[in-house]
C-alpha cells in the first residue's frame, strides 16, 4: 500500500478537506499522511461520537468512515449526518467484504465501499472521484476533454472533428474515463461502473479493454490523451 | 446398565411412567367407588320392593282376619328358613310376636322406613354369642361400609318399615342386608384386586419398555461421549426400527456428517493457509530482508517495495478467495439471492473475456438463448463463470493450431446447463479431473500458469451455494466444464 508515485503530479485537481474516521491509530496516522502527501489536508477521528461532532460542525470535501468504531459504528454516523441534511460524500472503509454488505453500506447512506485491506492508490482515487467539488457532470450532454468529443445522446465520439466508431460497452468505458477526466480511475473503479462487477478477475481484462479503447481514440493522432498511471490506474487528459 | 432406584427416578421415563399410573390408580379408585354404591343402591332398592311386597300380602291377611291372622301368618312365614324380619309389638314397643328377638333400641318407635340400617338378633342367635362369650344387645349404629367387617361379631344389620296397626300395635317388617352388603364387598374386593393387578401391570410394563428406552437413549448417548472425545467419524446406532429414535439417531447423525464436513473444509483451509499464505509471506519477508542486506541504489530499492506490494495482492486476493469458498461452503454467508438473466449474465462475461481471448488468438464464442431468469447471484454466477472462461483460455492458448473457447447455455430437463467448452489438453485422468476443483491443487501441467488454484474450488462452491454443480467432462480434445443449475418453477 503505497501512495501512488505519480498522483501527487498528475491526478492533483485542487486540495481536498477529507474527514477520516478510523479507530485504528496507525492506519489513521498513515492515511493522514498519505493524503497530505497527496496535496490534500486531512483530520482524523478516532471514534463514531467523535468523528460525527466534526463532521457535522467542518465543512468537509470528502468522508472516509470505517464501519466498525468504537462509541458509535460508521453506518450510524452516516444515517445520522444524512437525516440532519449533510450531504458530504462519504467512502465506507469496511473488512466486510460480501456484495450484501457493501449495498447495506451504500443504503445507509454511502457514496462507495472499499473493503479493507485496500491499496491507497484505490482509495485516493475513490474518493477523488467522490470530491463534490470536482463538480457534477452527470447532467451534462456533451463531455470534452481536449479535442476530444463525446455526446451522451447520440452516442456518438468525434476526435479532432473526426467520427470514432465505439462498441456499446466502449462508448460507456469512455463515457466514464470523461466524466472523471484529469481523475485517476482504477480498474476495479472500472469493473464496477461499466460493468457492474465487483469481484477481481484473474487476468486483468480490464487493461485489454482499455487498450483497445486507447488504440480507437488515439491512433491516428498525435497526442495520446488517455494515460496509463502506474500502479494506481488510468487516467484521461486533454493536452 | 445397572441403576439405583433415585436414578431411575431421574429419567424421564420413569416420571412419565409414575404420573400415568398416579392418573390411571385415580380413575379405578373413583370407578370402585361409583360401581360400589351404585350396587348397593340398587341392592337396597330390592330390599325394600320385596318388603313392600311382604308388608302387602300381610296387609291382605289383616284385612280377611284381623290381628288373630295376622300374627299367625307372622308366625308362619317367621319360621321359613331365610325368612324376613318380623315383629309385632304392642303399643309401648313390648315385642309379642316375629322372629327379632332384640334391636337397636327406638327403631320402632318410629313409623315407616328406617334411616339407617340397625343392627338385631334373631331367635336364637344371641345364646349361640354368648355362649361364645360375644357380646350383643350394645351395638353402635353403623353404616354400611363397615358392617360388612363386622358381620357375625356384633348382630346383623337390616332395614325395615315399621307401621302401626289400627289398634296402636307396631308392626316391623325388615330384610337382612346380609346380602348386599356381602355382595358389595365382593365387588369392592375385586375390584381392588384389578386394581393392585392393573398396578403391578404398570409396573411391569414400566420397567421393560422403560429400561429398553433406557437403554436406547444411553446407547445414544454413549455414542455422543464417544464423538464429544474427538471421534467426529463415530455416529449414533440406527437400529432400522424407524421409530422415534431412529429418526433422532438419523438426525443427529446428519447433523454429525455436516458438523464433520465442516470441521475438514474448516482444517483444510487451515492447512491451506499454512501452505499457501505461508509460502509467499516468507517470499516476501526474504525480499525485504535482502533488499535491506545489501548496498542498493534507489531505484532497486523501488523495484522491491512495488514487488512487495504486488506479493501482498496477490495474497490477499487468494485470502479473499480462501475466505469466499469457506463461507459459501459452509453455508453461512449472507449473500443473497434474487432474480437472475442468467443469458444476461452469460453475455457479459463473454464479452468481458472476448479482448483478452482475442489477444491471445484464442477464439470466444458463445450460443446464448434469449433472457433465462433463474434465482441466484449475479455477482457470483458472474465470477465463476469468469474464473470458467479465464481458465479456458489459459489452457488452449498455444494447445492447437486453432485454440477454441465455447460458451453454451441450454436446458436439459430440469437444469440449466452453463457450458465452457475448450479444445486445449483437456485434464485426460479421471482422478485428475475430480481433483481439480478441490482448494490449491494446481495440475502439473498448470503449475507453470499463473494463478492461486482457487478459481475452479471458488465456482464450484458457487454452484452449490445455487444448489447446483459443477462437473468437469473430458471434451475430445480439452475439457467441458459445466455448471447446472436446478429450475424451479416454469420458467
Amino acid at each position: 500500500m503505497a501512495a501512488p508515485q505519480s498522483s501527487g503530479e498528475i491526478a492533483y485537481n485542487g486540495s481536498m478537506k477529507i474527514l477520516v474516521m478510523e479507530d485504528d491509530r496507525e492506519a489513521a496516522d498513515y492515511l493522514q499522511k498519505a493524503f497530505a502527501e497527496a496535496g490534500h489536508t486531512a483530520h482524523v477521528a478516532g471514534d463514531g461520537e467523535t468523528g460525527f461532532a466534526l463532521a457535522d460542525a467542518g465543512d468537509y470535501d470528502v468522508m472516509v468512515i470505517d464501519r466498525l468504531m468504537p462509541r458509535r459504528d460508521g453506518l450510524s454516523v452516516i444515517a445520522a449526518l444524512r437525516s440532519r441534511g449533510n450531504t458530504t460524500p462519504v467512502l465506507i472503509l469496511s473488512a466486510l467484504g460480501e456484495v450484501d454488505d457493501r449495498v447495506t453500506g451504500l443504503r445507509a447512506g454511502g457514496d462507495d465501499y472499499l473493503t479493507k485491506p485496500y491499496a491507497f492508490s484505490e482509495l485516493l482515487a475513490r474518493v477523488e472521484v467522490l470530491n463534490r467539488r470536482a463538480g457534477a457532470r452527470e447532467s451534462e450532454t456533451i463531455y470534452r476533454v481536449g479535442d476530444l468529443e463525446l455526446d451522451r445522446l447520440s452516442h456518438s465520439v468525434k476526435r479532432a472533428g473526426r467520427e470514432i466508431t465505439l462498441q456499446p460497452r466502449e462508448f460507456r468505458l469512455l463515457e466514464y474515463l470523461m466524466r472523471h477526466a484529469g481523475q485517476v480511475v482504477t480498474r476495479t473503479m472500472l469493473l464496477e461502473n461499466v460493468w457492474d462487477y465487483h469481484f477481481d478477475p484473474q487476468t486483468n481484462v480490464i487493461d485489454v479493454h482499455v487498450s483497445r479503447l486507447r488504440g480507437k481514440i488515439e491512433k491516428g493522432f498525435d497526442k495520446p490523451i488517455l494515460h496509463t498511471i502506474r500502479g494506481a490506474g488510468y487516467m484521461l487528459k486533454g493536452g | 446398565m445397572a441403576l439405583s432406584l433415585p436414578a431411575i427416578m431421574r429419567t424421564t421415563a420413569a416420571r412419565l411412567s409414575a404420573l400415568y399410573f398416579l392418573l390411571f390408580a385415580l380413575c379405578a379408585v373413583l370407578l370402585v367407588f361409583y360401581m360400589t354404591s351404585l350396587s348397593a343402591s340398587m341392592l337396597t332398592g330390592q330390599t325394600k320392593d320385596t318388603i313392600n311386597d311382604e308388608v302387602l300380602g300381610l296387609a291382605r291377611a289383616y284385612q280377611r282376619g284381623g290381628l288373630p291372622v295376622l300374627v299367625r301368618v307372622v308366625e308362619a312365614r317367621s319360621r321359613q328358613p331365610g325368612a324376613n324380619l318380623y315383629l309385632i309389638a304392642d303399643a309401648n314397643g313390648q315385642i309379642l310376636t316375629g322372629n327379632v328377638q332384640s334391636l337397636e333400641p327406638g327403631v320402632i318407635e318410629t313409623v315407616g322406613w328406617t334411616s339407617e340400617p340397625f343392627s338385631y338378633q334373631r331367635f336364637g342367635e344371641g345364646e349361640l354369642d354368648r355362649m361364645r362369650g360375644g357380646t350383643s344387645d350394645q351395638t353402635t349404629p353403623q353404616t354400611g361400609e363397615n358392617s360388612a367387617q363386622s358381620e357375625g361379631e356384633k348382630g346383623h344389620n337390616a332395614i325395615a318399615l315399621v307401621l302401626r296397626l289400627p289398634n296402636q300395635m307396631i308392626m316391623l317388617v325388615g330384610r337382612d342386608l346380609g346380602e348386599p352388603e356381602r355382595f358389595r364387598a365382593v365387588i369392592k374386593r375385586s375390584l381392588m384386586l384389578a386394581l393392585g393387578m392393573m398396578g403391578l401391570g404398570g409396573l411391569l410394563i414400566w420397567f421393560f419398555v422403560g429400561r429398553a428406552a433406557l437403554r436406547r437413549i444411553d446407547s445414544v448417548s454413549d455414542a455422543s461421549r464417544r464423538i464429544m472425545g474427538g471421534d467426529l467419524s463415530g455416529r449414533l446406532p440406527v437400529t432400522g426400527a424407524g421409530d422415534e429414535f431412529d429418526r433422532l439417531s438419523e438426525n443427529l447423525n446428519t447433523m454429525l456428517a455436516r458438523i464433520a464436513m465442516l470441521n475438514e473444509g474448516l482444517k483444510q483451509v487451515s492447512d491451506n493457509i499454512a501452505h499457501d499464505l505461508k509460502t509467499p509471506l516468507t517470499r516476501l519477508r526474504n525480499r525485504a530482508e535482502a533488499t535491506l542486506a545489501g548496498k542498493h541504489k534507489t531505484t532497486d530499492y523501488r523495484q522491491a517495495l512495488e514487488g512487495t506490494i504486488a506479493e501482498s495482492d496477490q495474497l490477499i486476493k487468494t485470502f479473499n478467495a480462501i475466505l469466499m469458498i469457506s463461507r459459501l461452503e459452509a453455508g453461512y454467508s449472507s449473500e443473497t439471492t434474487s432474480p437472475v438473466d442468467l443469458a444476461a449474465t452469460v453475455s457479459d462475461v463473454v464479452e468481458l473475456y472476448e479482448p483478452v481471448a482475442e489477444e491471445a488468438g484464442v477464439v470466444l464464442d458463445a450460443t446464448v438463448p434469449e433472457a433465462i431468469t433463474i434465482d441466484g447471484n449475479r455477482e457470483l454466477i458472474g465470477q465463476a463463470l469468469s474464473n470458467i472462461v479465464d481458465n479456458a483460455i489459459k489452457y488452449s492458448t498455444g494447445a492447437t493450431e486453432s485454440p477454441k473457447v465455447r460458451v453454451t447455455l441450454e436446458r436439459i430437463g430440469g437444469e440449466l446447463k452453463l457450458a465452457v467448452t475448450d479444445n486445449g489438453h483437456g485434464i485426460p485422468d479421471d482422478a485428475d479431473r475430480a481433483r481439480a476443483t478441490e482448494r490449491f491443487v494446481r495440475l502439473e501441467k498448470s503449475r507453470s500458469q499463473p494463478g492461486s488454484g482457487l478459481g475452479l474450488s471458488l465456482a464450484k462452491a458457487i454452484m452449490t451455494f445455487h444448489n447446483g454443480r459443477l462437473d468437469l467432462l473430458p471434451a475430445d480434445p480439452g475439457l467441458s466444464v459445466v455448471m447446472s443449475f436446478p429450475v424451479r418453477g416454469t420458467n
